[in-house]
C-alpha cells in the first residue's frame, strides 16, 4: 500500500516536472521576455542590464530550477497584458470557474445516474430509444453551439435567465461567490447545463452499460429467486455495484470540466480562468499561459492521484497500472 | 453467413490473402450496411456534404470571396427571397456583407473538411508510427512513448491545441501568421489527437509481434522496418480506420471550436466555426439565418461522420455479428 502510494506520488512529481519543463520552454523562448516587458524602444544597454538582473543570462538549467522554485511558491511573474501578478489574476478568477465546474458536475452526476438507470431497466422502451438517440446527437453537438442555442431560447426568446456574466457576487474574504444571490443562481444555470451535457451523456452511457452487465450476473438472478422486490434488486444490489466506476469517471472528468470551461466561459462571458486563458492565447500573454498550464496540470495530477489511491483502497483486486484517465 | 465470414477481420492464411480478404470484407460490410437504414442516410448526407465542399468553386451560386460580385445592399436579405435592391436571389439569405450564406457554407465546409482531414491524417501518421515503434521494440522506447501518450490523454485535446496554437503564434513572425495559420491549426489538432492511435496500434502490434509469421520474417532476416510496414501494419489497420473516422468528426468539431473562439483559421478563409462566430453577433437582432445554416451544416457533418464511424466499429468487430 505504502509502496504503491510512494510510486504513484513519484510518478505525479515526474509528470509535473515534465509539464513544468514545457511551461518553462514556453515561458522562456516564446517571444523575448525583455521586449515583452519594456518594448523595443529601450536602449540596448538597459535591456542588457535588465536581462542580467532577471537572470536571463544564467545557464538554462539554473533558470529552469529557478522557474520551478518560483512556481512552487506560486510566482509566475507579471502578465504582459494586464501588468498584474499572474497568480493574483488566476486566484481572483478561480472561484467563478470552480463554482461553474462543480455545478455542472453535480448536474451531470444526478441526471446521468437517473437517465442511465432508466435506460438500463427499460432497454426496449420508447423513452430509452429517444434518450439514447439524443445522447448521440448530444455528443456530436459542439459545446459552443449548445451554449448559443440555450442562450437564444432561454435568454433571448423566453427571457428566463441572463445571457451572460455572473450576476451579483458576494465577497467571502478571498472567495467571491455568485451562489448566494438570486441573480447569481440564475446566471449559473445556463452555463452549468451547457458544460454538463457532455459529461452527462458520458456518465449516462457508463451507468447504462454497467447496469446491463450487472443485471445479467448470477447474484441478481439469485436475488430474484429469493423473492426480493424489484426495487431492492435494482437499487440495493445492481446500482450499488455500478457506482465504483461511475465515481471514478466523474472524479477524473472533473479536470476535463475545468478545462472545457474555456469554451463555455467564452460563450457566456463568464469571468473565470478559462476566458482569461483564451485572451492570453490570443495576445500571446506568455506568463499567464505558462501559469494556467501548470495550474491545470496540478489539478489533473491531484485528481488522478486521489482517484488511483481511492481505487486501491476500495478494490484491492484491481491491478492498477499507473497512467491517467484512460478508457 | 456469419460463420464463413467471421475471420474476415483477422489475418487470413497465405494462399491468396488479398483477393479473398477483400471479397469477404466487401460482402460482409455491405451486408451490415444494407441492414442499417441510419447508416445509409448518414453516408448519403456525409457524401453529399463532402461533394458539396469539394466542388464548391464550380457549383456555388456566388463567389463570396470576390469583392466585385458582392453588393453591400444585399446585406441581411432573409432566406428564400430576393434582395430588396438587386436581382440576386438567396436560398439561405445573405450575411452582413451581402454574401450568399449558402455559398459561404460551401466554401466554409471546404476549409473545415480540409483542416479536419489533414489533422486526422497527421495524427494517424504520427500515432501509428509511434505505436508500431513502441509495440515492436518494447522496453525503454515503449515506456517513454506510452508515458507521454498517457500524460497527453489525460488532458483534453482542445487545451493542448490551444496551447500549441499560442506557442506557434509567439514563434512565427507576424507577417507570416495569416498564411501559416491553417497549417498551425492542422498541426495543433493533429498533435492533440495522436495518442489514441498510438495506444491502439501499440496494443495490436504487441499481439502481432508474438505470432509465427513475424518470427518467420525475422528469422529469414527481413529488416525490422520492413516487417513493421509490410507485415504488421496491414494487420493493425482495422481499428485505426474506426478511430480515424470518429477522429475526423472530433477534428472537425475541434477546428470549429477553435475558430469559434477566434484562434483558428484567419478571417480570409472562414471555416464553419468562423461563420458561426460571425453569425452569433447577429442572432440576437433577429438575423438568425447567418448563424443557423452554418451551425446545421456543422452538426450534420459531425453527426453523419460519427454515425459512419460507429457503424464501421460494429461492422468490423466479429464479436458483435
Amino acid at each position: 500500500m505504502l509502496a504503491f502510494i510512494i510510486r504513484r506520488l513519484a510518478q505525479s512529481v515526474l509528470v509535473m516536472l515534465f509539464v513544468a519543463l514545457i511551461a518553462f520552454i514556453v515561458f522562456r523562448y516564446v517571444g523575448d521576455p525583455i521586449t515583452a516587458m519594456v518594448g523595443v524602444e529601450t536602449r540596448l544597454e538597459d535591456q542588457e542590464i535588465m536581462r542580467e538582473r532577471l537572470g536571463l543570462n544564467d545557464p538554462v538549467i539554473v533558470q529552469f530550477l529557478r522557474f520551478i522554485g518560483n512556481a512552487m511558491r506560486g510566482e509566475f511573474g507579471i502578465s504582459y497584458r494586464l501588468q498584474q501578478p499572474v497568480t493574483e489574476l488566476i486566484l481572483s478568477r478561480l472561484p467563478a470557474t470552480l463554482e461553474l465546474a462543480f455545478a455542472s458536475a453535480t448536474i451531470a452526476l444526478v441526471f446521468g445516474l437517473v437517465l442511465g438507470v432508466y435506460t438500463a431497466l427499460r432497454p426496449r422502451s420508447f423513452g430509452s430509444a429517444i434518450i439514447m438517440a439524443a445522447s448521440l446527437v448530444g455528443v456530436s453537438l459542439p459545446t459552443f453551439l449548445i451554449g448559443i442555442a440555450l442562450i437564444y431560447i432561454f435568454a433571448v426568446e423566453l427571457g428566463w435567465f441572463p445571457s451572460f456574466g455572473r450576476g451579483q457576487v458576494v465577497d467571502l474574504g478571498s472567495w467571491r461567490t455568485g451562489l448566494l444571490t438570486e441573480s447569481g443562481i440564475r446566471s449559473i444555470i445556463l452555463p452549468a447545463i451547457t458544460l454538463s451535457l457532455f459529461q452527462l451523456t458520458l456518465i449516462m452511457r457508463l451507468v447504462r452499460a454497467e447496469m446491463l452487465e450487472v443485471l445479467r450476473t448470477e447474484y441478481i438472478r439469485f436475488a430474484k429467486a429469493r423473492g426480493l422486490t424489484q426495487r431492492a434488486i435494482n437499487f440495493g444490489h445492481a446500482l450499488k455495484n455500478t457506482l465504483v466506476p461511475v465515481i471514478t469517471i466523474t472524479g477524473l472528468q472533473l479536470g476535463s470540466v475545468i478545462a472545457f470551461a474555456i469554451v463555455t466561459e467564452t460563450v457566456f462571458q463568464w469571468p473565470g480562468v478559462g476566458s482569461l486563458f483564451i485572451v492570453s492565447v490570443q495576445v500571446v500573454d506568455v506568463p499567464v499561459m505558462a501559469a494556467y498550464l501548470m495550474f491545470i496540470a496540478l489539478v489533473f495530477v491531484l485528481i488522478n492521484l486521489i482517484v488511483d489511491i481511492l481505487y486501491y483502497v476500495v478494490d484491492p483486486r484491481l491491478r492498477v497500472d499507473g497512467g491517467g484517465a484512460g478508457k | 453467413m456469419t460463420m464463413e465470414n467471421a475471420p474476415a477481420a483477422k489475418p487470413i492464411a497465405p494462399p491468396r490473402p488479398k483477393g479473398r480478404l477483400r471479397q469477404a470484407l466487401d460482402s460482409d460490410i455491405f451486408y451490415s450496411y444494407r441492414r442499417s437504414p441510419v447508416t445509409i442516410v448518414a453516408s448519403i448526407v456525409a457524401v453529399s456534404l463532402i461533394l458539396m465542399a469539394i466542388l464548391a468553386p464550380w457549383i456555388a451560386p456566388h463567389d463570396p470571396f470576390n469583392p466585385a460580385s458582392l453588393n453591400l445592399m444585399d446585406g441581411f436579405t432573409p432566406p428564400m427571397s430576393q434582395s430588396a435592391f438587386g436581382d440576386n436571389w438567396f436560398l439561405m439569405g445573405a450575411d452582413n456583407q451581402g454574401r450568399d450564406v449558402f455559398s459561404t457554407i460551401m466554401y466554409g465546409s471546404r476549409v473545415s473538411l480540409f483542416v479536419g482531414a489533414m489533422a486526422t491524417l497527421f495524427a494517424i501518421t504520427l500515432g501509428v508510427t509511434l505505436g508500431l515503434t513502441a509495440g515492436y521494440n518494447g522496453g525503454t522506447v515503449d515506456a517513454i512513448i506510452m508515458r507521454i501518450a498517457d500524460i497527453q490523454l489525460s488532458f483534453p485535446g482542445i487545451l493542448i491545441a490551444l496551447l500549441i496554437f499560442g506557442i506557434a503564434r509567439g514563434v512565427i513572425p507576424a507577417n507570416q501568421q495569416e498564411s501559416m495559420a491553417i497549417w498551425v491549426l492542422i498541426v495543433a489538432i493533429g498533435l492533440s489527437n495522436w495518442a489514441q492511435f498510438a495506444r491502439t496500434v501499440r496494443g495490436a502490434t504487441m499481439v502481432e509481434r508474438q505470432k509465427d509469421y513475424v518470427s518467420a520474417a525475422r528469422i529469414i532476416g527481413v529488416h525490422p522496418v520492413l516487417i513493421l510496414i509490410r507485415h504488421i501494419l496491414p494487420n493493425v489497420l482495422g481499428p485505426v480506420l474506426v478511430i480515424g473516422t470518429i477522429g475526423l468528426a472530433l477534428a472537425i468539431i475541434e477546428e470549429a471550436t477553435l475558430s469559434f473562439l477566434g484562434v483558428g483559421v484567419p478571417p480570409t478563409q472562414p471555416s464553419l466555426g468562423t461563420l458561426i462566430r460571425i453569425g452569433q453577433q447577429y442572432l440576437f437582432s433577429g438575423e438568425w439565418w447567418i448563424l443557423f445554416f452554418p451551425a446545421v451544416t456543422l452538426v450534420l457533418l459531425a453527426l453523419s461522420v460519427n454515425l459512419l464511424g460507429d457503424w464501421l466499429r460494429d461492422a468490423l468487430n466479429p464479436k458483435l455479428r
